[in-house]
């Protein structure tokens, strides 16, 4: 659906309306870049390269993880792996770019939010994301949207990028699909009966 | 040092690191290595057994381990409720069977659980439906404080594979032996225990470790030397004529360290004997770990509530 040179083209994009839209200088200075990860994490890392050339200034940038808001830990059956939060700055006063791949049901977003509160009373927090995809579950939307798609609920919209997956390639796949399948691991795992 | 993301862990209690795989083991320490950042934060909290109940059953004294668990525990919004043998209906003939299974029935989904007898939270997790993690069963096994030892280890080394480590001490009584051999060895690093014979039973040389007798000829060549506690409550006859005798012979002080590597790290698991096994010089020096160890034991144990917690209440037994 998106190639490398479509990605690269709207990371282009995103990075200038992040900078007009932050253009006061009071946003200009207390801007950073916040990636979820995993694939919002190298998204981030690259909307900093092209947003730093050109403002031409460093932008503190910082990961979250947020397994532990998620709100269906009852439900994933075996747990998903945790990985690093690290944000090496405090948030207060600060003008947050929420960094992920796809926004679908909007629940990430949700323990994003969250989590992101436990970090200090930011100015303000705005999402960007590569792919909206629809089919929200909770009121939240981005600020800043790389492509808006159509999708049909039980589809799987796949980012591949080069820092986690070896290419860049935006795929969307029928969830019947065998490998697409294992790798939405979603189905919650059946409660067993003990047998005494 | 980020797991696999395909990795997925599948145990509902944790007994000890005998049963664990390498990969198990190093899948915990990646998780801990997560959590550690909780407790930089400001607010050190996150929700994630928020509605949980955990219980503390310590069936014998412990500052540390009773306080990192209960900690790790709230730090996961969890909710923690303390069980003292003393003041409770134990002392009045109830045996822990049934306490346990009435402590469940107020619904129970993590208990933590320390007993003088070998195998407790074995035949625990076998009778209630609720997660069991040992804190301590007899001479047996300490999971999570030989986790923490490692998780230090690898911490402050980069490593475990190749590592040498010499556990000093009663090993014969030491649970914090056996689960830093179980897991040390599954890792790769290499063993060596020192101690006074008594002390040392041979057959520890079955989990692939080396038993040595002068603690001189073995300070030269390690990176690590964990210290035990000479353990004077299980000590029933006298296995060494006197205290200053093995302080003597191998107590850990200053004079012994000056043939030791430079980077030689130094842990011991608490509580100390100072002047016994290790002199104060020694555990308050450059060298010492033993204060990072417990730093780090918060990180270990919300690692195992937070992965134990993820397995369905019941199982089903094959």
């Amino acid at each position: 659906m998106l190639s490398q040179k479509d990605i690269d083209q709207t990371l282009v994009k995103l990075a200038a309306d992040v900078i007009s839209q932050n253009s006061s200088s009071k946003a200009k200075d207390s801007l950073v870049l916040i990636g979820i990860h995993r694939r919002g994490v190298p998204l981030a890392k690259r909307l900093k390269s092209i947003i730093e050339k050109k403002i031409k200034r460093d932008l503190p940038l910082g990961t979250l993880d947020i397994t532990l808001y998620r709100d269906d830990l009852d439900t994933v059956g075996h747990l998903p792996v945790v990985k690093n939060t690290y944000i090496p700055f405090d948030l207060t006063d600060k003008s947050v770019i929420l960094v992920d791949d796809v926004l679908f049901t909007g629940r990430t977003i949700r323990s994003a939010l969250n989590e992101l509160a436990e970090f200090g009373r930011t100015r303000r927090i705005q999402l960007a994301v590569l792919i909206d995809r629809g089919h929200r579950e909770l009121p939240i939307s981005a600020d800043y949207v790389g492509k808006l798609v159509e999708t049909k609920n039980d589809e799987i919209v796949m980012v591949r990028l080069k820092e986690i997956d070896g290419s860049d390639e935006v795929v969307i796949t029928n969830a019947r699909h065998k490998g697409a399948m294992a790798l939405q691991r979603q189905k919650p795992l059946a409660r067993a009966v003990k047998v005494k | 040092m980020t797991s696999d993301n395909k990795f997925t862990w599948t145990h509902k209690h944790l007994l000890g690191l005998e049963n664990l795989t390498a990969r198990e083991i190093s899948h915990i320490l990646d998780t801990a290595e997560s959590f550690k950042e909780i407790s930089t934060r400001n607010i050190k909290k996150v929700p994630t057994l928020r509605g949980k109940v955990v219980v503390n059953m310590f069936v014998e004294p412990s500052t540390r381990t009773k306080m990192s668990f209960s900690l790790a525990a709230k730090r996961l919004s969890a909710d923690i409720v303390d069980f003292s043998p003393s003041t409770s209906s134990l002392s009045k003939g109830e045996t822990l069977k049934d306490t346990a299974r009435n402590i469940e029935a107020m619904g129970i989904d993590i208990a933590i659980i320390r007993h003088t007898a070998p195998g407790t939270p074995h035949m625990l997790s076998r009778i209630i439906d609720a997660s069991v993690i040992n804190a301590g069963d007899g001479a047996h096994e300490h999971p999570t404080q030989g986790l923490l030892d490692i998780f230090t280890m690898r911490e402050q080394k980069g490593r475990i594979k190749g590592l040498k480590v010499a556990v000093v001490g009663d090993i014969m009584h030491s649970r914090v032996a056996r689960s830093n051999i179980w897991g040390l060895t599954k890792l790769g690093a290499e063993v060596i225990a020192v101690g006074p014979p008594t002390l040392i039973p041979q057959e520890i040389q079955d989990m692939g470790v080396k038993i040595a007798y002068d603690i001189d000829k073995v300070i030269p060549e390690v990176d690590v030397i964990n210290i035990l506690r000479i353990q004077l409550e299980r000590q029933r006859s006298k296995f060494f004529p006197t205290v200053r005798e093995y302080a003597r012979l191998f107590g850990i002080n200053s004079e012994r360290l000056k043939r030791a590597k430079k980077d030689v790290m130094i842990m011991h698991p608490g509580p100390i004997n100072r002047g016994v096994e290790i002199t104060p010089d020694v555990a308050d020096g450059a060298q010492s770990v033993i204060l990072r160890q417990v730093t780090n034991g918060l990180s270990v144990r919300m690692a195992v509530l937070y992965l134990v917690s993820g397995q369905p209440k019941s199982e089903e037994i094959e």
